[in-house]
């Protein structure tokens, strides 16, 4: 076989294993949009029809309004947004703290962080409850992005850290000699180099909020206060079989996380990768 | 290390460094802060309250090491420890062998590469609340998709009843953790990959080498940092296992289907023995930490750090 014609072999078993693997991957989804889209009664057919026929929006308009998904949504959104600039901000500066400067307290940090790391979450749940309690915080927007920016704090500190270490110290140098103070460096140096790290932590962090189950369902037990994936758990319990209403629901909880995906998916890749091998 | 200014000693010295940069404590507090009050405050809180007999309301008796001796005394833990291994044995193969062989396929310029990158994250991304329900409807006995397909192709003769048994469902909903994090040990086995001098394969290539002596003898030993990392991280990803089976389970099922966290939640919300609980969370932290701490001695290690 001459070279070129093994190139064109290698490439063609490339992409027969991308391409069954892109099936595996999306065809579960796939079959949910099919469902959400088909008139309730016939969620449950067999033999089950992946192709589409008498497409129906009635599960997305009974989700949205009837659902009071539309409310479920905004809830999410709000606590999520907040959340998710607060975590990164915080952890974001803790990093630039830490990974630039020696400072009493510095190890301690450090060790806090990973000592608690390993405990499993559910661990403290409830003597989170507890201290919401005391603070009147329960069903609140606050408590529970206040305890989402904190759980957050660990890993995305690490994330932003992998990322200050590599700035040389010159640069700051640079923008003290020109008048510039630590501030100056932080924001206009540190951050805009640190681009994809700040990508990365948006998406995570916002996913991670977004699709929180345990705490919100802990925290926020009346209905008007629930996220979305409380308020699908809450739907499946109602309607166990209702697939098609229930897919719809799920669906427009993911969008916000795929739009936001893939706009900023060039630097999450890297990001993440990044900050995995080096947190 | 790039820290610019080292702590002095004592003295003036240390007061004059302290004013000169207080201004790094702000960037601290924020954090630390937080951090004391909604994380290490309640994890010593229940500390504290595994060695009591817990009373959400009035007094905690202090009890000794009576919880944790129940905790090691009781065959359920057991059971759920077995199920979280059985966990870590069906999932962790599945994302190993997947993610790295997606990995090498996409580690090197192909037209849609980016497009695939992301497309097999997406799982990752998604709640298990969602893959549950799909789960559920596609792994049902009668109309699933997943019997369908087996059906079609002459696998099996009859539907399988994937929620019949304790280890027909726990293997199959493993398994679909597994695949929803193959995207995951993809883009890590990616970074790894990106770490092996290109100049090795063209060397190699020079030689003769094949596509498989360059994976055998440069790709594999190139990657087993990662790999160790990969593992490690499986590893106590598996015992904290706990979305999909309480999404499952809660409630409704009995101890069989347990795994660690699962137990933790069932022993304080449906229970309310809370210091059994506490002391459970415990005896499982130190478990996990022990583990990791054995994978990283014994795995082997090459002297280049790739991270």
């Amino acid at each position: 076989m001459g070279l070129r014609s093994r190139k064109l072999a290698a490439q063609t078993v490339r992409y027969l294993i991308l391409i069954a693997f892109a099936v595996v991957t999306f065809l579960p989804f796939w079959n949910m949009i099919v469902v959400s889209f088909k008139p309730f009664q016939f969620a449950m057919e067999y033999p089950p029809k992946l192709i589409p026929t008498g497409l129906t929006l009635a599960n997305y308009k009974e989700a949205w309004t009837t659902g009071s998904f539309g409310h479920y949504f905004k809830n999410s959104f709000v606590i999520s947004i907040i959340a998710t600039v607060g975590g990164t901000l915080v952890a974001c500066m803790l990093a630039f703290a830490v990974s630039r400067y020696r400072f009493a307290g510095r190890g301690f940090i450090f060790a806090v962080f990973i000592g608690s790391m390993m405990i499993p979450g559910i661990t403290f749940i409830i003597p989170q409850y507890l201290l919401l309690k005391n603070l009147h915080l329960l069903n609140s927007y606050s408590g529970l992005i206040l305890l989402y920016v904190t759980g957050a704090v660990p890993f995305h500190m690490f994330l932003f850290k992998g990322f200050f270490d590599e700035i040389p110290k010159e640069m700051e140098e640079a923008v003290i000699v020109d008048g510039g103070n630590r501030w100056t460096f932080f924001s206009r140096v540190a951050l805009q180099l640190s681009a994809p790290a700040i990508a990365t932590s948006v998406i995570m962090n916002f996913n991670g909020n977004w699709g929180e189950f345990l705490g919100a369902l802990t925290f926020m037990s009346e209905p008007e206060k629930w996220t979305l994936p409380v308020a699908i758990r809450m739907l499946q319990g109602a309607h166990a079989t209702s697939y098609g209403l229930v897919f719809a629901a799920s669906i427009i909880s993911m969008l916000p996380i795929l739009v936001l995906f893939v706009s900023f998916q060039r630097f999450i890749i890297k990001g993440i990768a990044a900050g995995a091998v080096k947190g | 290390m790039l820290n610019q200014t080292a702590a002095p000693a004592a003295g003036p010295k240390k007061r004059s460094w302290l004013r000169r940069h207080y201004g790094i404590y702000l960037f601290v507090l924020p954090a630390i802060g937080l951090y004391l009050t909604f994380s290490v405050y309640p994890i010593l809180f229940s500390f504290v309250k595994s060695f009591t007999d817990w009373q959400l309301i009035g007094e905690s008796p202090f009890v000794g090491l009576a919880n944790y001796r129940t905790v090691l005394n009781d065959p359920h833990v057991g059971i759920a420890f077995k199920n979280a291994l059985l966990n870590f044995v069906v999932s962790m193969p599945i994302q190993i062998v997947f993610g790295l062989l997606l990995a090498v396929v996409l580690d090197r310029p192909l037209r849609g590469r980016s497009f695939f990158r992301a497309l097999f994250y997406i799982p990752v991304l998604v709640t298990w609340i969602v893959i549950i329900q799909l789960y559920l409807y596609m792994f049902n006995k009668d109309y699933g998709l997943i019997n369908y397909l087996l059906l079609k192709t002459h696998l099996v003769d009859e539907g399988i009843d994937w929620l019949g048994s304790p280890t027909r469902t726990l293997v199959s909903v493993f398994a679909v953790g597994g695949w929803k994090g193959i995207g995951w040990s993809m883009l890590i086995f990616l970074a790894g990959l990106q770490s092996i001098p290109t100049d090795l394969y063209e060397a190699s290539g020079l030689d003769g080498a094949s596509r498989w002596q360059q994976f055998r003898y440069i790709t594999l030993p190139g990657l087993r940092n990662t790999t160790v990392f990969v593992v490690v991280l499986l590893t106590i990803g598996a015992f904290n296992v706990f979305d999909q089976v309480f999404l499952l389970f809660t409630g409704t099922a009995p101890f069989e289907y347990d795994v660690p966290l699962s137990m933790i939640y069932n022993k304080a919300f449906t229970d309310l023995n809370f210091g059994y609980s506490a002391a459970l969370s415990y005896v499982v932290a130190i478990v996990i930490v022990v583990v990791s701490l054995l994978q990283y001695k014994f795995m082997p290690k090459n002297a280049g750090s790739e991270g």
